[in-house]
């Protein structure tokens, strides 16, 4: 899935978020996913961190390097895809689907107006590619 | 210089193909102010260069001309022959780190079986490709430890090695850690009722200690536990691992120590064997190379160094477990060693150091005025209380080509009248008996 | 198939000879362990397995091996002879000093020796590696600071730097700022004099630098970091390129850390053991790690523990002794003269195979190197080629790869370093390889994608390996 799902929302750091009322689903982009190369692991959050946005809320590991995947919103974990732990893969083949990586309960629903749309993040994507 | 193969011919050609009159103007980029020092240092032909060192050898005097009792953190094992030949092969020790996996297969295959090794000999899950030393692997574990529970209070025990825990303090100092040590009982084991009610990340013992006391590991185990800490099973005398029974079967999160007992000479104390194993739930925090199965692209079996993101990230939490390499050849020394030993090869060891340190303990006991300073089991070290301080002695026995023991004053200024004394294999009946003999007789000659 | 010792094992096989046990055996009160599980095989078998296990290696002995920063250069064999001599592989560490005096002046002498070489004022062996080396350093200048009431928290490293860095600054209470290279590859004064404060402990530098490249500007730079107030700190991992010609020390460096399995011909060994010591200034002597070893009027050696204000212990007993001992020995073998003659070589053959090279791959910094340099291999790209890809196929060559993808800040990286031991056909032959390379690339694509073809194992498959690691054989 290259295209960008419109109905979510994203960062200039490669995070995207599907929001609903107070939750948050967040993964990586498909950029993100085929900058980092094949995933080996994804080292997730504790259930019930506190995090703010911007923060570092979890790692990717590939190869030859780790990265850090920022909280696009602040907010609690409340679940994490503990199937990643089997299969990585997933954030390569489908970031947008079976790749997500947490859900949150967001405190400020007034952070998502600060993401980038669609539109906006591939905008964004031509100027740095 | 015939370690430089260019000819005057080649440097002219060189020169001549960049450009260039002189090599002096490769250097042009460097200030002239600084330029050029004139080294002060005279040069040696090989064959004066081996008089040199032979004269600084003959300054020495070796274990092969003392009889050593010297334990301490490095100790005197048979080494068989074959160990020197194998890993003195140039494959092995003129080769680089195993990046290029494809061209390493013998390193690291070499590593992966000494991984395994540690394994089978520590009893824990997962093992990496060696750390520095006993005394780096345990600071390295209690930033480990650290980095997993997120707390800050770690206790060790006074009778860890007192140059781990110094190494452990310098690793530490501005990590702003609490830092707690226990004291050791008569018995001189670790005193476990010292611990405070803190929240521990782990609890830290050497066993044998350094005192040569075997530790109640278990019951540590369970305390630390309880207190949501982790246990770290820190030891000194490979050999020990023989006999005793593993530390992963006792609770031990995390082992580090030293394995220089392993077909590695004493050295002068170095190099040696950081020896580092944990739980696979843990594996991903482990420092240091590890070395995992493969398979090639026509589904060979191979092997690759994994893990390697933890030795580049630079998030500053994760940092703190990334800055070792390991001792590869010392690995593969310790490997061929285990080898060669085998299974009943390494617990025959076991059983004669054990044996002939009761032995001479035994003995040493029923000299008046010698006693055992601690009543707890040992393995193959164990420390004595003389009737006045070491020095007195120790003389006498050095005058006999005798290393008796080290005094633990250095270490323990309370312990002023007491020397470590250590036996392995290589201690002959005539040995024991000969050092017996002497303490006889400085002692009939004491007031 | 590769088989493991364990696999060779079988009951009943021996491969070790002791002793009868000679004392009578005292009865363990507490359970001894069952069995353990280690393997059981003869002394031939042994011998055999390991022998075969060699001959899968490269090695210096057996080929070149231009890895950048690594200084793969030739081993000495008496070193290696003068290591095993039982006059110094057979001292124990807790030995009284009389009976060691030897070791003690030799340690004495490879002190004085490096300080020359470097410009420092003294020496600790005990750091076991360069990265250990690091550690060290920043704590003894973290040190010096404390003492004087400076509460500094930032290191600065260039963009360039290696990974390390990072780690042993989080060690000191540091966090570290990267400060960017100038168009010339060296450190962007720019970029220095902003990120300069009252902040910054160190900077952390290796000169020439992770490009080959000599900071021409390093006295300026030394300037501006003392100016502020902060100490220089020299990672020595490139040393091949400026000895005998420049001392770290004269342009104002405070601490350095050495690679004796580099510059001073140690074995690499496949990864350790190597050493790492560290040099400081006058200022610093006070903090270094204790024992240092010394000598008293008489001509005695021996070891000082009494150092109030030494930063501690970072490694047991002295560092790693018997490698101190072979770059002694090659330092003697050597002298000043042929130090300065083995970096002119260094620099020689690195600058030449700089020479075959050019205008082949993409060269980012044409200039003068020292005893490296650096290509890009991004002109691959359009052929859907990573310099991985170069790399093992230079494997088919019978050449090990030079450094990849490193430094960062060079896309698609191959760095170069050749050493002063290789002669100038080795130097041509591996040209001419990656020059034949490059054509390939164009044409048969296909044939780096999937090398190595000609080596024990093809490529391995490093993702799934990662993702479900298996750490040790299992029955």
């Amino acid at each position: 899935m290259s295209v960008n799902p419109k109905e979510l929302k994203y960062t200039r750091e490669h995070e995207w978020a599907l929001i609903e009322g107070n939750r948050a689903k967040v993964g990586i982009t498909d950029f993100a996913q085929s900058h980092l190369g094949d995933i080996v692991y994804v080292d997730l959050p504790p259930l019930g961190k506190e995090i703010k946005k911007g923060e570092t809320l979890l790692v990717v590991e590939s190869v030859k390097t780790a990265s850090d995947v920022y909280a696009p919103l602040s907010g609690k974990v409340i679940e994490i895809n503990n199937a990643l732990s089997k299969a990585p893969e997933k954030v390569n083949r489908d970031p947008y689907g079976e790749g997500w990586m947490v859900i949150m309960e967001i405190k400020d629903p007034k952070e998502a107006e600060e993401l980038l749309s669609s539109e906006d993040y591939e905008s964004y994507l031509s100027t740095i590619s | 210089m015939r370690y430089l193969p260019l000819t005057d011919a080649d440097r002219k050609e060189i020169l001549a193909s960049l450009g260039m009159e002189s090599v002096e103007e490769l250097f042009s980029d460097i200030p002239p102010e600084v330029r050029n020092p004139a080294l002060q240092i005279a040069s040696l032909s090989e064959p004066e260069l081996e008089k040199h060192i032979k004269e600084l050898g003959e300054k020495n005097r070796d274990l092969a001309e003392l009889q050593s009792f010297l334990g301490g953190g490095i100790y005197q094992h048979f080494i068989p022959h074959a160990v020197d030949h194998l890993s003195g092969r140039a494959e092995f020790y003129t080769a680089y780190t195993p990046y290029q996996a494809e061209v390493s297969q013998g390193t690291l295959q070499a590593i992966f079986e000494y991984q395994t090794m540690v394994s089978l000999l520590t009893g824990m899950e997962v093992a990496n490709a060696s750390m520095y030393d006993g005394a780096s692997a345990v600071a390295e574990a209690a930033l480990m430890a650290g980095s997993i529970t997120g707390r800050k209070a770690l206790a060790y025990s006074a009778a860890l090695h007192p140059q781990y825990q110094r190494v452990l303090r310098t690793y530490t100092q501005h990590l702003g850690l609490d830092l707690v040590e226990l004291p050791w009982t008569e018995k001189g084991q670790t005193d476990l009722d010292a611990l405070p009610e803190k929240e521990f990340s782990a609890l830290i013992l050497q066993n044998p200690n350094y005192f040569g006391v075997l530790e109640p590991v278990a019951e540590a185990s369970r305390v630390i536990h309880e207190r949501g800490g982790l246990f770290i099973y820190s030891f000194s005398e490979a050999a020990s691992l023989g006999l005793l029974p593993p530390p992963g079967s006792l609770g031990a999160d995390i082992v580090a120590g030293e394995g220089q007992s392993l077909g590695i000479p004493p050295s002068f104390g170095g190099p040696g064997l950081g020896i580092f194993a944990t739980r696979e739930q843990f594996m991903r925090r482990m420092p240091g190379r590890i070395i995992g199965e493969a398979q090639d692209a026509e589904g060979k079996r191979a092997f690759v160094m994994v893990l390697q993101t933890r030795e580049q990230h630079i998030r500053r939490e994760k940092a703190t477990s990334n800055i070792c390499s390991n001792q590869a050849l010392c690995a593969l020394r310790a490997l061929i060693y285990l080898s060669l030993m085998g299974e009943r090869g390494f617990r025959a060891v076991a059983e004669q150091c054990y044996h002939k340190a009761h032995y001479l303990s035994q003995a040493l006991e029923e000299i008046p005025g010698v006693k055992l300073r601690f009543r707890g089991e040992f393995f193959n070290e164990f420390v004595l209380t003389l009737p006045q301080e070491p020095e007195g002695l120790l003389n006498f026995l050095l005058k006999n080509s005798i290393l008796g023991g080290i005094p633990l004053k250095k270490y323990y200024p309370s312990l002023k009248q007491e020397v470590l004394v250590t036996v392995t294999e290589v201690h002959p009946k005539e040995d024991l008996d000969k050092l017996v003999y002497l303490v006889k007789e400085w002692r009939g000659g004491l007031k | 198939m590769s088989e493991l010792i364990f696999e060779k094992s079988k009951k009943g096989k021996t491969g070790f000879s002791l002793p009868e046990l000679d004392v009578p055996q005292t009865l363990p009160p507490f359970e001894v362990r069952q069995e353990i599980g280690l393997p059981e095989v003869s002394e031939p078998e042994v011998v055999r397995h390991f022998t075969l296990l060699s001959q899968k290696n490269y090695s210096v002995d057996t080929g070149f091996y231009p890895l950048g920063s690594c200084t793969m250069k030739y081993n000495p064999k008496i070193n290696e002879d003068l290591a095993r001599m039982k006059e110094f592989a057979l001292l124990h560490p807790e030995q009284p000093e009389g009976t060691l005096q030897g070791a003690l002046e030799l340690l004495y002498h490879l002190e004085r020796y490096l300080a020359e070489i470097t410009g420092m004022s003294r020496f600790t062996f005990q750091p076991a590696a360069g990265a250990h080396g690091e550690l060290t350093g920043l704590l003894l200048i973290r040190a010096y600071m404390d003492e004087r009431g400076e509460k500094r928290d930032i290191v600065l490293i260039p963009d360039s730097a290696h990974g390390t860095n990072p780690a042993s600054a989080a060690l000191t209470g540091c966090q570290v700022i990267e400060v960017k290279s100038d168009k010339r590859g060296g450190v962007s004064l720019e970029d220095l004099k902003s990120k300069l404060s009252p902040r910054v402990m160190a900077l952390m530098l290796t000169n020439p630098n992770t490009l080959g490249l000599f900071d021409e500007n390093i006295l300026e730079v030394s300037r501006l970091v003392h100016e502020a107030g902060g100490l220089l700190y020299y990672d020595g991992a490139n040393l091949n390129g400026i000895c005998g010609y420049v001392r770290p020390g004269d342009t104002g460096f405070d601490v350095v850390h050495l690679n004796l399995h580099k510059t001073f011909s140690a074995p690499h060994g496949g990864g350790g053991p190597g050493a790492g010591p560290v040099g400081v200034k006058e200022a610093l002597v006070p903090y270094l790690p204790v024992p240092t070893v010394e000598r008293n009027p008489e001509g005695k050696f021996y070891l000082e523990w009494e150092r109030p204000k030494s930063i501690g212990m970072v490694r047991s007993f002295l560092g790693n002794f018997l490698v101190a001992l072979k770059a002694y020995a090659y330092i003697l073998t050597m002298g000043g003269e042929g130090l300065k003659r083995m970096t002119e070589d260094a620099v020689l053959n690195a600058n030449y195979l700089l020479h075959l090279l050019r205008g082949h791959y993409q060269l980012p910094y044409d200039r003068i190197c020292k005893h490296e340099f650096v290509l890009s291999t991004s002109p691959l790209k359009e052929y859907n080629l990573k310099v991985t890809d170069v790399a093992k196929r230079l494997l088919d060559y019978g050449f090990h790869a030079p450094t990849i993808a490193f430094p960062l800040i060079v896309e698609g990286a191959l760095m170069i370093e050749p050493t002063e031991t290789e002669n100038k056909e080795t130097l041509e032959a591996f040209a001419s390889a990656l020059i034949q390379i490059e054509e390939e690339a164009r044409t048969n694509p296909e044939l780096l994608r999937e090398a190595p073809h000609n080596t024990p194992v093809r490529r391995i498959d490093e993702v799934a390996a990662n993702r479900n690691p298996t750490l040790r054989w299992k029955k």
